[in-house]
């Protein structure tokens, strides 16, 4: 199997998918003659041509609402965000709009809202943000946000067969800091199915995006201190595959919850809510949360290295929980 | 204008009907039937009748909860609008929204709203884009109301219209007043029509009572974006003769406003004038007045022996998937 960059994965989604389905088509700001401000559909407009790859104004509502009409009409639009920071713009119709149509009168929205998401790249505090858990909160919509290259190429391709809103969040520090192998036959991964990542009887890790990485890296410490740490990648954070998620809270008993996104309120809570409601009696020690801090995520290196969870404060918080 | 005097006719009936239900949901609230809230759209029937009237079956149309004519036109029955009301299982929603809105069905090309007014309108404009991607000579077609166009929808939704000159007619109720809020609080131009301007396609005013005025402005915008000559705003002006919702007495309205609009009242208006061209007579009068009591009568009878929703189908249907409550309603049909 090829080895591919995280980026390329997602690029790869795109343009198969438009080559399988003349309904595919994407919308967004500079992605057509610019490619894309990372340059995820550079090529394509040459290949596809500017009506399927289509430069749209700077104005968010109207490209998820393009998106949303031109799904009700038949299409599998997939929209970009320039950064994912950029959604609130669209918030009215997405979570209003796109996500109880189903439910309201009976037909189905499948759009795609790709939203490059997260910090580490010293891009300050509207261009790393982590915005998933606003919509993980409404019903109707599907969120996911993939942590490889093989999740990135197969969560998509999902998505845009999807008949429902998935909002597609992919991590822009991995875009070029993850390399993996991505079979070249046509794959799904099924949204709603969270991955174990490595297994481990001591400890448990539940995490997702670009925080997979790091809480792998945070296990190889742990593995020479002679603790086995499984690391659960939910992948899909709505709907949430509860079974996988409690089964591994259930074999460890010690459960440590890692995302990149703010704490308050965060995907966290909801995990953590999850496994105390339903595997209360399996646990050994508190549930522990590594997040970012409730504070706007800071430019300058040492603010945002400080901000940013990471393997070092992921062992740390793990010894801790190897303690009970 | 080429109407044969059946058309004419046709017209009337609609606006008749959109009369009667509108009185009937009026009644119907004041009975303490309908919970939550409801509106009125008296006042606003010959726009909802006479936009809606321009367009051909296979185009497209979002309207919203002052536009009860547009739904009637399209052919959603006038049996699901008052269950509908009723919150009955057999409502277009199923009981899930409530009186206008939600009131969704693309069998009809119908595509339902919600209260972030004008959320329908960059959504008509995705309508538009797919027509226009596609070639496939077909028209989008939304309602809105003066307060909607101090939103960024609004802007964004023209905006991205005009730039790829889409098929979509952009229908503006201006009823002068938004909830409360005056059209003075509400923009600085006199006429919404002018912004279109600023889009790059033609906007134009209309008498918003004059059912034919409204009919064949919309027409030839139809026809114009049917050819590939893009968008175009149309402002309808009217008043709005009741509260926003029936909660609100809008007292804030001067007496003086409401008695001047009421001798414009669309549907006497339109009455008198094909009383006058000969076209209605005493005979058709009472033949269409009794097909819309029919109509009516029978709508309501529907809606109040209908079920309410059974609790147990709460939660389905939040997505779509093979075989889910959505799919069962359809196939159930």
């Amino acid at each position: 199997m090829p080895e591919i960059t995280y980026l390329q994965a997602i690029s790869d989604a795109l343009w198969e998918e438009m080559e399988r389905d003349e309904n595919v088509f994407l919308l967004g700001e500079d992605i057509g003659a610019y490619g894309g401000a990372f340059k995820v559909t550079k090529g394509f407009q040459e290949r596809f041509g500017p009506k399927r790859v289509l430069d749209m104004p700077m104005a968010e509502s109207a490209i998820v609402g393009a998106a949303i009409g031109s799904a009700l009409m038949g299409m599998r639009p997939v929209a970009e965000m320039q950064f994912a920071d950029f959604i609130s713009c669209a918030f009215d119709l997405l979570v209003n709009f796109a996500a109880t149509n189903h439910y309201r009168w009976g037909s189905p929205v499948p759009i795609v809202v790709r939203a490059p998401a997260g910090g580490g790249l010293r891009a300050g505090p509207f261009h790393s943000q982590n915005p998933e858990a606003w919509f993980a909160h409404v019903p109707g919509l599907k969120v996911v946000a993939p942590a490889t290259s093989y999740d990135a190429k197969g969560l998509l391709k999902a998505a845009i067969r999807d008949d429902n809103p998935v909002i597609y969040f992919e991590n822009k520090y991995l875009y070029r800091h993850v390399k993996g192998e991505v079979p070249e036959d046509d794959y799904m991964v099924p949204i709603g199915i969270a991955d174990v990542k490595r297994e481990g009887n001591d400890l448990t890790v539940i995490t997702y995006g670009a925080m997979v990485q790091e809480s792998l890296a945070a296990a190889e410490t742990l593995a020479d201190e002679g603790v086995e740490v499984e690391v659960v990648d939910v992948r899909t954070l709505k709907p949430l595959d509860e079974e996988t998620i409690l089964n591994s809270a259930r074999k460890t008993g010690k459960i440590a919850i890692v995302h990149e996104a703010y704490r308050s309120y965060g995907a966290g809570g909801e995990l953590a809510a999850l496994i105390y409601e339903d595997a209360f009696e399996w646990l050994d020690g508190p549930l522990v949360r590594v997040t970012a801090p409730d504070t706007p995520v800071p430019y300058s290196p040492t603010l945002e290295d400080a901000f940013r969870p990471n393997a070092e404060k992921i062992v740390e918080a793990l010894r801790d929980l190897a303690t009970y | 204008m080429n109407l044969t005097d059946e058309q004419l006719l046709d017209i009337y009936y609609w606006m008749r009907l959109t009369r009667a239900i509108d009185e009937r949901i009026t009644l119907l609230y004041n009975q303490g039937k309908i919970l939550g809230a409801a509106f009125s759209e008296r006042g606003h029937e010959a726009i909802s009748v006479g936009a809606a009237g321009a367009l051909e079956d296979d185009d497209i149309v979002a309207p919203m909860h002052r536009d009860l004519g547009a739904y009637l036109v399209r052919g959603l029955p006038a049996r699901e609008i008052m269950a509908q009301h009723l919150g009955k299982v057999t409502g277009t929603s199923r009981g899930r929204d409530s009186n206008m809105h939600g009131l969704g069905d693309l069998s009809h090309g119908i595509i339902g709203f919600v209260s972030m007014l004008p959320a329908s309108l960059p959504v008509t404009v995705g309508v538009g884009l797919s027509f226009w991607l596609r070639d496939e000579g077909r028209v989008a077609m939304t309602w809105f109301g003066d307060g909607a166009t101090s939103t960024g929808k609004f802007h964004e939704g023209l905006n991205f219209a005009g730039v790829f000159k889409l098929p979509v007619v952009f229908i503006c109720e201006n009823n002068q007043y938004a909830y409360s809020t005056p059209t003075s609080r509400q923009f600085a131009i006199e006429d919404i029509a002018d912004r279109a301007a600023g889009y790059g396609f033609p906007g134009i005013i209309v008498d918003g009572n004059d059912v034919l005025e409204v009919y064949e402005a919309t027409k030839a915008a139809v026809d114009r974006a049917r050819a590939g000559g893009g968008p175009t705003l149309i402002e309808c002006k009217t008043m709005r003769m009741l509260g926003h919702a029936f909660h609100d007495n809008a007292e804030y309205v001067p007496d003086e406003l409401l008695a001047e609009w009421e001798k414009k009242d669309p549907v006497a208006q339109y009455e008198n004038a094909l009383i006058e061209r000969e076209v209605l007579t005493e005979e058709r009068r009472q033949e269409i007045e009794s097909r819309v009591r029919d109509t009516l009568e029978e709508a309501q009878a529907f809606a109040e022996e209908s079920p309410m929703p059974d609790p147990a189908d709460l939660e389905k249907g939040v997505y779509h998937e093979p075989g889910c409550y959505w799919e069962q309603q359809v196939n159930s049909d």
